[in-house]
């Protein structure tokens, strides 16, 4: 099976041709601000490398940071109205009552409080007062909104109320997107509300962006499957992904410290994924990055998706280097994608870190003789900073005295002068595009989620048929059956109804089937 | 009066943190009673910590908590004036002004409910609490074993509705409010057993809010210098480590307002091979390892993630987690035939004795 991998940074579009698990070939191109551009250069640039037509390929995975970036610099994201259906309870405390205030105003700070939702036991709170909610509909209307996250208390164990809720707003507001946290979330109102917030103002952006990987793939002359990765590591359809692109939080560093394990063919190890603006750290456990065990933030934002403990840092090929008055700094600003203009080595007129690089004769990259200008003590000082601050984030990421090695991938790995906090460097063939990598040999899950009645069958057995199906369900979403692996098992009782039944979700995992 | 330390909104973090550790597993996350606090002193300024010795022997003291499931509390939220409604409806009740707030217990998210009562009425909040812990039931507090009343006691929903309770016995209050507690939705909030300055002396676990602030403070701390967090939270509770390993099984079912079950912990490094068998009632109550009993409440259980030493609660047990469990004596006025008597294995319908923890409480 022949798949390509494509990883669109906020600086640089990586992509890779694999056969099975050969790498066959792996370029660079610049990010655009369209995306799509950018992605049909990566993708003729690595046919070309490869020397095969789009035809030949079987499926292309894609892994994009676009929508945490977006999160992250608060840029893009649609004026978005949160509905809770909840009173008179959770008063207390509104929605994105814990977000930083420059995301809150970005968005728009609309929240509105509507009776509704559920009682542990399934009871309900306050019936749903159609006037209420189109009295709510007209306010999002005349404010110019046109996303809503609609969030009722314990939709996860009855989704009636979001549901209901949603088709009032969608009758009164035609055109707006409407996210249900109950499709998102989990137990825990506010995580869950604030995934499903996130979600909606996403959804302009991941319109644009899916339309424009779509159209990127069919310029090449690719008709095949096309998958995007969500943060656990595992794959889901385009259609899906433009309904929730909230999910593919995170999925740039799973990517990148997956696709550094594959490459390197080490299993534990620190990873440090240097990009253009920011490097990611994080600590990789038999192959896998480690998983965050308590509730992970994104852009100042708490949630509850199972995420890697991964960290970012300021410190990119793209960063710029300011030799101030006191001291001088590096990042976190960055000229991003356009490094390739603005560059001294490119002829611009911003110093970054690789020209300090450059300069330093490390690394042979545009024109040499823009930066010969450039003192050797701005240069010392420049590399020392950026030293410090790679040995500081290791140091961070190291949970253990333990003398783990590091692994360094990533466009802007030439930032790294010798070994991190005197650990052992590894820099794996390929480690530019260590992310395409990871996009490329994402898994497969199986998913279930099923009510099961524990008087007509005991949990054991109700455990043990919910995993058998998931592990079928993976198997038909192109799973292979011997690589398969449980990874997340949950039951939650649901007293109201009577037979003690119980929610059950199993997700399984494999490797895609290598045809 | 004499001012321990002031507390403002960044201390809640710590406390926060400090509170689901003495949780041992229950009492429910303090993320939502933290951000109430947190609310409350945005809103009224600092929360005066007062040492219990400092309250005149004739003052009158009010414990505030938050009654219910935690799984109910982190999804339906209150809203917003029970609290208080109690606390003032208890003072119309005992016919005079309250002059200091308590804590009733320190585990959990009631670690955090009181800085909201004593934010929002200027009141002075004593540095310590009814557990040392939590517990799941209302009786279950040093209160009890001091002879204090739960009632005169106010119950409080999100509805509005408020309950007055004059009952023959703590175990009557437990039972009669926990039948309220789950009609009104899972979870209440009450103000109760009302007592003076001289009473609170003898029966307050004394310090542990102030605890609660240092937990937070050593993790901090700890992950800063790249020291090993748990090691650090060790020393400071003078905890055993009692098992490493993984999340392999969670067997959760709801009865009667609480969350019960059993998780099975499969052991890594020197533990590989063992298998740790906890029973949780709300909180850890019992730790099993290959048949043999190596804690039992009321001593404290505590699970922490084996990395960060962060807590982890009952009702957010995962399958997979890596997670270290701590345990560590109780407070002393429990290890009484009475304390066992209410708080032991046997009154949660464990078939075993109490067996102390070695190591000085």
């Amino acid at each position: 099976m022949i798949r390509i991998g494509i990883d669109v940074g906020g600086t640089n579009t990586d992509a890779v041709v694999m056969d099975g698990n050969t790498v066959i070939a792996g370029v660079k191109a610049a990010t655009s601000k369209d995306v799509m551009t950018g992605v049909v250069n990566a993708l003729r640039k690595v046919l070309d490398a490869a020397g095969m037509e789009a035809s030949a390929v079987d499926v292309v995975m894609i892994g994009t940071t676009h929508f945490t970036n977006a999160v992250v610099q608060r840029r893009d994201l649609a004026p978005t109205a949160a509905v809770r259906l909840c009173l008179p309870a959770t008063a207390s405390l509104p929605p994105m009552v814990d977000w930083p205030e420059d995301l809150r105003d970005v968005i728009g700070n609309h929240w509105f409080l509507a009776h509704g939702g559920n009682e542990f036991d399934g009871r309900v709170i306050s019936p749903i007062d159609e006037a209420e909610l189109v009295h709510i509909a007209d306010q999002i209307r005349e404010r110019g909104v046109n996303s809503v996250a609609v969030t009722a208390v314990f939709s996860p164990v009855s989704t009636d109320f979001e549901r209901q809720a949603g088709e009032i707003l969608a009758k009164a507001l035609p055109d707006a997107h409407i996210t249900l946290s109950s499709d998102i979330g989990r137990i825990g109102l506010l995580e869950r509300e604030n995934a499903a917030i996130m979600n909606a103002c996403l959804r302009d952006l991941s319109r644009d962006v899916v339309a424009a990987f779509r159209g990127a793939l069919a310029d090449v002359g690719f008709t095949g499957r096309f998958y995007l990765t969500q943060n656990d590591g595992t794959l889901m359809d385009a259609e899906f992904a433009e309904r929730f692109p909230v999910l593919t939080f995170a999925s740039g560093p799973t990517n990148s410290m997956r696709g550094a394990a594959f490459l390197s063919g080490v299993q534990d190890a620190i990873v440090v994924d240097i990009g253009g603006t920011t490097s990611d750290v994080g600590s990789l456990q038999k192959g896998f990055p480690r998983q965050a065990t308590v509730a992970v933030e994104v852009g100042g934002v708490r949630t509850n998706f199972r995420m890697p403990d991964v960290f970012s840092i300021g410190l990119g090929g793209g960063s710029l280097v300011v030799d101030g008055p006191d001291a001088l700094t590096v990042g976190p600003q960055s000229v991003g994608y356009r490094i390739v203009t603005e560059a001294l080595i490119f002829g611009g007129e911003t110093l970054t870190t690789s020209d300090i690089i450059v300069a330093d004769g490390a690394a042979d990259l545009g024109d040499k003789s823009k930066v010969a200008g450039l003192s050797p003590d701005l240069i010392r000082k420049a590399r020392d900073r950026i030293a410090f601050m790679l040995e500081d984030s290791v140091e961070r990421a190291r949970i253990s005295a333990d003398p783990l090695p590091v692994i360094v991938v990533g466009g802007g790995s030439i930032l790294v002068e010798g070994p991190i906090a005197g650990l052992e460097l590894i820099m794996p063939n390929h480690f530019a595009v260590a992310n395409a990598v990871g996009a490329a040999i994402a898994q497969v899950s199986g998913e279930v989620d099923r009510v099961y009645s524990l008087a007509e069958i005991g949990r054991d057995e109700a455990l043990n048929d919910a995993k058998a199906r998931a592990t079928e369900a993976a198997v038909a979403a192109g799973a292979r059956r011997d690589t398969i692996e449980i990874v997340d098992v949950e039951d939650v009782p649901l007293a109201y109804l009577p037979g003690n039944a119980t929610r059950v979700r199993v997700k399984a995992v494999g490797e895609l089937h290598v045809g | 009066m004499t001012i321990l330390r002031k507390i403002d909104v960044a201390d809640m973090e710590d406390i926060a943190i400090g509170g689901a550790v003495l949780g041992t597993g229950g009492g429910g996350d303090p993320y939502v009673g933290k951000l109430m606090a947190q609310q409350a002193i945005r809103q009224y300024g600092p929360v005066n910590l007062m040492d219990v010795s400092e309250l005149d022997d004739d003052a009158l003291v009010v414990p505030v908590c938050m009654m219910g499931a935690p799984t109910v509390m982190t999804e339906k939220l209150p809203q917003g004036d029970e609290l208080m409604n109690a606390f003032r409806a208890l003072e119309k009740v005992m016919g005079r002004k309250i002059d200091a707030v308590l804590c009733g217990e320190a585990g959990g998210v009631n670690s955090t409910t009181p800085f909201v009562v004593a934010a929002a009425s200027g009141l002075p909040l004593i540095d310590g609490d009814g557990m040392g812990r939590a517990f799941p039931e209302l009786q279950m507090v040093t209160f009890t074993l001091s002879g204090v009343s739960a009632t005169p006691m106010v119950l409080c929903d999100d509805k509005g509705n408020s309950l007055v309770l004059d009952t023959v016995s703590n175990a009557w209050t437990e039972r009669l409010a926990r039948a309220a507690t789950i009609e009104m939705g899972g979870s209440a909030l009450l103000a109760f057993y009302p007592m003076s300055g001289k009473v609170a002396k003898e029966a307050v676990v004394r310090g542990t809010l102030s605890l609660c602030a240092k937990v937070g403070e050593t993790l901090r701390s700890a992950r800063a210098a790249h020291a090993d967090p748990v090691a650090a939270l060790a020393e400071l509770l003078g905890a055993q480590i009692l098992f490493h390993g993984r999340i392999m099984d969670i067997e959760r079912r709801t009865e009667g307002g609480f969350a019960r079950g059993k998780a099975t912990v499969s052991g890594v490094e020197e533990y590989r091979d063992q298998t740790l068998r906890l029973d949780f009632q709300n909180e850890f109550l019992i730790a099993e390892r290959d048949g043999t009993v190596l804690a039992t409440t009321p001593d404290l259980i505590s699970l922490v993630e084996a990395d960060s030493g962060d807590p982890v609660t009952t009702d957010s047990l995962k399958y997979g987690q890596r997670l270290i469990t701590l345990a560590w004596p109780c407070n002393p006025l429990w290890r009484t035939p009475e304390g066992i008597k209410l708080v032991g294995p046997r009154y949660f319908k464990y078939d075993r004795d109490y067996v102390p923890l070695a190591g000085s409480a």
